[in-house]
């Protein structure tokens, strides 16, 4: 594949500077590996006209130089519509490469798409269901729910290589940035909305994630770890938080989400069932009445309020997962 | 909501709002007390010694009348310019501070700043260097340059330049005062919700309404300028005549009309949100956090080429000048800049393809912002044609617009890198998004008012600025730059994110130290430059030059050095677009008779009263010193009425006072060493 | 002549100077209209936030329930024969008839301190039943979107009894002509401002 030697190409001069790991520029997830050999090949097509560009502006200059002269001087000329038919289409020919480039791109790894496929060439097993995981940004620590399996961790991602994963993110209080990069690109965290990201991890190892958006004091520290797997390493796993016990109930999570620095590793057997949904609608302190149940209120013009309030199912958990959302969703469907 | 008050007598609430003796950060016994109070003092001698010099020389009198209450565009220029180096002092003392943070932070090293004041810091240094550095600069160049450009006597609206200055000026204070009492924002530059939302204390206060000073001084230069371009150019000046830095003032300055309103609307949601309780921003309550971050790139991605256009034209009288041929292809370029400014509305969404908007809506502001990069590589190219077959003398001018070129341009291809919405979801918020913009600010920005600095002093001092330190200030920022943020896009590629103040990985070390050694060489361009300024003052007899030292092609350069009060005793008539060169190629000779007296605005001082009447209701508000802030908005309103009612705002210069001062000007005197 | 030589073409070259000193041109007119301009960009920021979050009751009043349509009615009608009464005053002004110009505007400026008073009194109705700015985003869009208008119509009225006092003091001179005009268009332009704030926000506002 072109990309792949134009890559080794990229990285040659890079390897020079002593073997730091450039993950974006070869990752190990099929959705950031096709960003980044988007963002190389847009690279190579701008290098393009940028670089002759570069030296033809230390050729002319010098060239040109007062000193110089037996260099041609015509005090007159200032246009020449040819070269201006050129100085315009070339930028713009190049654009238009890059442009179709990212036009088509942001439409295949839209991160709200679902992946058809796992690596180059091969599309997800039919029998492969992908993995839910639910991620929550606390004041500065990660929750993960994995509604699939019943357990939930702190600051520590797991996934089998090879399945995709699809992730819902919200968050308690700030917006963050939920950033793998050896997986996939990221996506914001916002309180009382429901974003998404699809990805897969092929390759087994230990990679770094992290907040990438700023979110106050304890941002620095609010990284993760997050382990690609072989599927009995991956059971091996799930078992392993499962035996570490722990209820994460809502008096748990309310204790979890005060706000703490580099918090550490957790485990919990067991979730409570609606946490997600009401960390989403804003309602996680009791009493408290949950967002979709007000806009659907809302919705009702206010009168009709209580009568519609226990068929308001119209939060965003409802919506198909599959479903491509539009953008990020808020809590509630709007009317 | 407002936070509640100190547990004191209601009297004390009353005079003093929240302010207490706690709000004097210095006086913590902390490391960050001691760095706070290390500075505070020595602001307080520097501060003390300027005070006493002036006083010394007793030259108070003479700031006043002469500069203060003048509404003279060039001494305004003069002293926006004079803001701008200070701060940028400020502003750079922040970006050293960090650099030097994260070249320690590591591991067990939690580094000399804890992330509170760290996060002030990134936020402070941001928001002064766009504010009051980058914007101040590119004010004071325009508002030196253009009217003389044009061949006009002043701006449009003197007062209200000379009060927008003030304004300026009070929102700097706002920021710097906010280092001694209190504490700043921790919300970065752009004081995103929820964090501007959450912060307690007076931090984000003073960012809310520092910025809302300066903010309608640059909207009222904004207009001052677009009436001043429309209504006074010198007779036969059309638009298709004017020099292209006084094109790109009328852009930059269209777009400050259409876009800092915005910027006041939502900083005043913000506050709204903050001091009334109302929800625009809130989580809860139907309020939406993404309508701030829209509405606010809706002023900020503009307002990135209000800074980079007046530069974008400053270049375009450089390169001609020192090749000694018209700029190639004017037209072009100047469709190239309203291209610009006009899709310059419509990029902003750019700055957050990763809220999760959808493909379809990614790919268009994807491609707005490519569509940018044509007429910006169409500029590169005509520079370059603009050398092609000319006689390019490298003054220090013409090597920061070299510096420039290279620079810029690799920022700009870095930019398109950004704008592909697939790599942004793994370049976003990274060390090479920072590394990205500071390539095309520094690389366009800084560069610029440095090369507009060197290249038009000799007009507004009547010497020349000294060459070697000129050169030495180059050559210690190009090399600093590229060692200070060569390393961040390589961090960046790493997936380093930005605004850590401390790391785990210790891999990542080495790339920081190179950078912070990036850091101090632009620290020793800045001293280089401080020092050229220095060298030349005490040489300027030796450096003295004529009214036209660089064979100039624009009209500033047929009037005296520096030019007199009216600019020009009589009014140019334009021919042609290179009006200087024109003129010189017809052989025109300085007319020394005949002069008439001339109609000139008096100096005024409603605008420093005004300015600081309006510092004292921004303070009030962000200490709730309720009586302060509405005295204050009481004294600035009378204070305006009260100007209204002076109808005596101008007077006449005598003819012999003309006369008088077109012979003892520097027109007869050598035309340039260059020349 | 600017110059005496003679160019190699042969011609005389041109003039490059003014002789003679011309008028200065005024362009507080344009200055005006561009603040007018700058100052749509404000309202139009305030409106966006309004279609944003004007459904956003957030569990309380509706639309319906709080807007006072009839009150609505008075309040547009003294805003707009505010603004015809200030077109009467600008043709008396032409005229030069410094009395029943100073009378029209006197009516103009009690029009709009009527209407400012009514949506003071309409604001204290709300906040007084507890649909105050801090209720739900929707009432803090309402609440400000209005009251920056109502805040525009303060300052014409306070600058109004200003020109009203110099016109008396100084006359119909040329500042105070041109000043006058500023005060007309800004009148005009707050006049538009409510014919989108009452269509959109009030009637809009009830409907959805």
């Amino acid at each position: 594949m072109l990309v792949k030697r134009l890559r080794g190409l990229l990285l040659l001069p890079l390897l020079l500077l002593g073997g730091c790991n450039l993950v974006l520029l070869d990752p190990s997830g099929d959705v950031a590996r096709q960003q980044s050999d988007i963002m190389i090949t847009t690279t190579i097509i701008i290098a393009i006209i940028i670089v002759p560009v570069l030296i033809a502006i230390a050729i002319v200059a010098w060239r040109y130089r007062a000193s110089n002269k037996r260099a041609k001087y015509d005090p007159e000329w200032d246009h020449s519509p040819q070269l201006e038919l050129l100085v315009w289409s070339g930028p713009l020919l190049i654009i238009i490469a890059v442009g179709a480039i990212s036009w088509i791109g942001t439409h295949v790894v839209d991160p709200y798409r679902s992946l058809d496929r796992i690596a180059p060439g091969q599309p997800v097993p039919a029998d492969t269901k992908p993995l839910d995981v639910e991620v929550v940004s606390l004041r500065w620590k990660w929750l993960f729910l994995y509604p699939q399996y019943g357990i939930a961790t702190v600051n520590e991602l797991a996934a089998p290589v090879d399945r995709p994963i699809r992730f819902k993110l919200t968050s308690d209080a700030m917006m963050d940035s939920f950033f793998v990069p050896a997986l996939a690109g990221q996506i914001y965290t916002m309180p009382g909305m429901q974003t998404v990201l699809h990805g897969v991890i092929n390759k087994p190892g230990e990679y770094r994630g992290f907040s990438a958006n700023f979110s106050g004091s304890g941002f620095t520290d609010m990284r993760f770890k997050f382990y690609g797997m072989d599927k009995a390493d991956f059971d091996h796993w799930v078992a392993k938080v499962r035996a570490a016990g722990g209820d994460l109930d809502l008096a748990a999570y309310d204790k979890l989400r005060q706000p703490t620095r580099a918090a550490p590793v957790q485990y919990f057997a067991k979730f409570d069932a609606d946490l997600y949904r009401r960390t989403l609608n804003l309602c996680i302190d009791p009493g408290k009445e949950c967002k979709s149940q007000m806009m659907a209120a809302d919705a009702g013009h206010g009168a009709a309020a209580h009568a519609m309030q226990d068929h308001a199912g119209g939060d965003s958990m409802a919506m198909g997962p599959d479903a491509p959302q539009p953008a990020a969703a808020p809590a509630a469907a709007t009317h | 909501m407002l936070e509640a008050m100190p547990h004191r007598a209601a009297i004390w609430n009353f005079v003093f709002g929240r302010l207490t003796y706690h709000s004097f950060p210095f006086l913590n016994p902390d490391t960050e007390g001691r760095i706070l109070l290390v500075t505070f003092f020595v602001v307080f001698i520097v501060g003390l010694a300027i005070l006493g010099a002036v006083t010394r020389a007793r030259k108070w009198g003479y700031l006043w009348r002469e500069w203060f209450t003048s509404v003279d565009h060039k001494k305004l220029g003069i002293m926006y310019m004079i803001l701008g180096t200070v701060m940028l002092l400020r502003g750079f003392s922040d970006a050293i501070m960090m650099r030097a943070q994260q070249a320690y932070a590591f591991g067990p090293h939690m580094g000399y700043l804890p992330p509170d004041h760290y996060d002030q810091i990134f936020s402070a240094h941001g928001s002064i260097m766009i504010f009051f550095v980058g914007m101040t600069y590119i004010v004071g160049l325009m508002n030196y340059v253009m009217p003389l450009q044009i061949g006009s006597r002043d701006v449009a609206f003197p007062f209200l330049n000379n009060l927008s200055f003030w304004f300026t000026f009070g929102g700097a204070i706002m920021f710097m005062v906010s280092l001694f009492l209190g504490d700043f924002s921790m919300a970065g530059w752009l004081g995103y919700p929820p964090v501007s939302e959450l912060q307690q204390g007076p931090g984000v206060d003073y960012y809310i309404w520092g910025l809302q000073l300066s903010g309608v001084g640059t909207l009222l230069t904004g207009i001052n300028f677009v009436v001043t371009i429309l209504k006074m150019r010198a007779p036969g000046m059309t638009l298709m005549k004017m020099p292209v830095f006084t094109w790109t003032t009328l852009c930059t300055s269209g777009l400050i009309i259409a876009i800092f309103p915005v910027l006041t609307a939502t900083l005043f949601l913000l506050a709204l949100d903050r001091y009334v309780g109302t929800h625009f921003f809130t989580a809860g309550f139907g309020g939406n956090l993404m309508m701030y971050i829209n509405l606010i790139w809706v002023w900020g991605h503009p307002e990135v080429y209000v800074l980079i256009l007046p530069l974008f034209g400053v270049y375009s009288e450089i390169v001609p000048t020192f090749s000694g041929k018209p700029l190639f292809a004017y037209s072009s370029m100047v469709y190239a800049t309203v291209a610009i400014m006009i899709l310059s509305y419509l990029v902003w969404l750019h700055h957050f393809f990763t809220m999760g908007s959808g493909a379809d809506v990614n790919s268009f502001f994807s491609l707005t912002t490519m569509m940018i990069s044509i007429p910006t590589g169409v500029k590169i190219f005509n520079w370059l044609f603009t050398m092609y077959r000319g006689r390019v003398r490298f003054t220090v001018p013409m090597l920061w617009t070299m510096g420039f070129l290279f620079t810029f341009t690799i920022g700009g291809m870095t930019g398109v890198m950004l704008s592909v919405a697939p790599a942004d979801f793994l370049l976003h918020n990274s060390l090479f998004l920072v590394a990205h913009f500071h390539n095309v600010i520094i690389g366009g920005v800084v560069f610029g008012v440095f090369a507009g600095v060197n290249y038009w002093f000799p007009k507004a001092f009547g010497f020349k600025l000294d060459e070697f330190w000129g050169k030495a200030t180059f050559w210690f920022w190009l090399v600093g730059f590229w060692v200070a943020f060569g390393p961040l896009y390589i961090l960046g590629l790493m997936g380093v994110t930005r605004r850590l103040s401390h790391f785990d990985d210790p891999s990542l070390q080495i790339w920081f130290v190179i950078a912070a050694v990036g850091a101090f060489l632009i620290a020793l361009g800045i001293l280089s430059f401080i020092i050229q300024i220095y060298v030349s003052i005490r040489r300027r007899r030796e450096y003295a030059v004529g009214h036209d030292p660089w064979d100039g092609r624009t009209l500033e350069w047929s009037t005296s050095s520096p030019p007199p009060d009216y600019n020009y005793a009589f009014i140019p008539i334009v021919h042609a677009r290179d009006a200087w060169a024109d003129m010189k190629a017809h052989g025109y000779e300085r007319p020394r008779e005949g002069f008439n007296a001339i109609h000139m605005p008096k100096n005024t001082a409603s605008g420093v009263l005004i300015g600081a009447l309006a510092f004292g209701c921004a303070f009030g508000l962000v200490w709730y010193i309720w009586w302060l802030a509405v005295a204050s908005l009481v004294g600035v309103i009378a204070v305006a009425i009260a100007h209204t009612f002076n109808y005596h705002r101008d007077y006449h210069i005598p003819e012999d006072e003309v006369r008088q001062s077109e012979r003892s000007g520097n027109w007869q005197q050598a035309q340039g060493a260059n020349a | 002549m600017s110059t005496t030589a003679i160019d190699a073409a042969g011609t005389t070259p041109p003039e490059f100077y003014c002789r003679e000193e011309a008028p200065p041109r005024n362009g507080t007119l344009l200055g005006f209209w561009i603040y007018l301009m700058s100052d749509c960009f404000i309202f139009a920021s305030l409106f966006a936030c309004n279609a944003v979050l004007g459904n956003q009751y957030a569990g309380g009043p509706t639309g319906a329930e709080v807007l006072d349509l009839p009150g609505l009615a008075l309040n547009t009608a003294l805003l707009l024969v505010s603004s015809v009464v200030f077109g009467f005053a600008m043709l008396e002004m032409a005229r030069r008839r410094k009395g029943a110009m100073l009378g029209w505007l006197a009516l103009a400026g009690v029009l709009a301190a009527a209407f400012v008073g009514l949506e003071i009194h309409e604001f204290l109705g709300m906040i007084a039943e507890g649909a105050g700015p801090g209720r739900s985003a929707f009432l803090s869009s309402f609440f400000t979107l209005v009251a920056t208008h109502g805040l525009h119509v303060t300052l014409g009225v306070l600058w109004l009894i200003v020109l009203m006092v110099q016109s008396i003091r100084f006359g119909l001179n040329e500042d105070n002509v041109r000043r006058l005009r500023c005060l007309s268009m800004f009148w005009h332009f707050l006049d538009l401002v409510w014919v989108g704030v009452f269509s959109y926000v009030y009637l809009i506002g009830v409907l959805r």
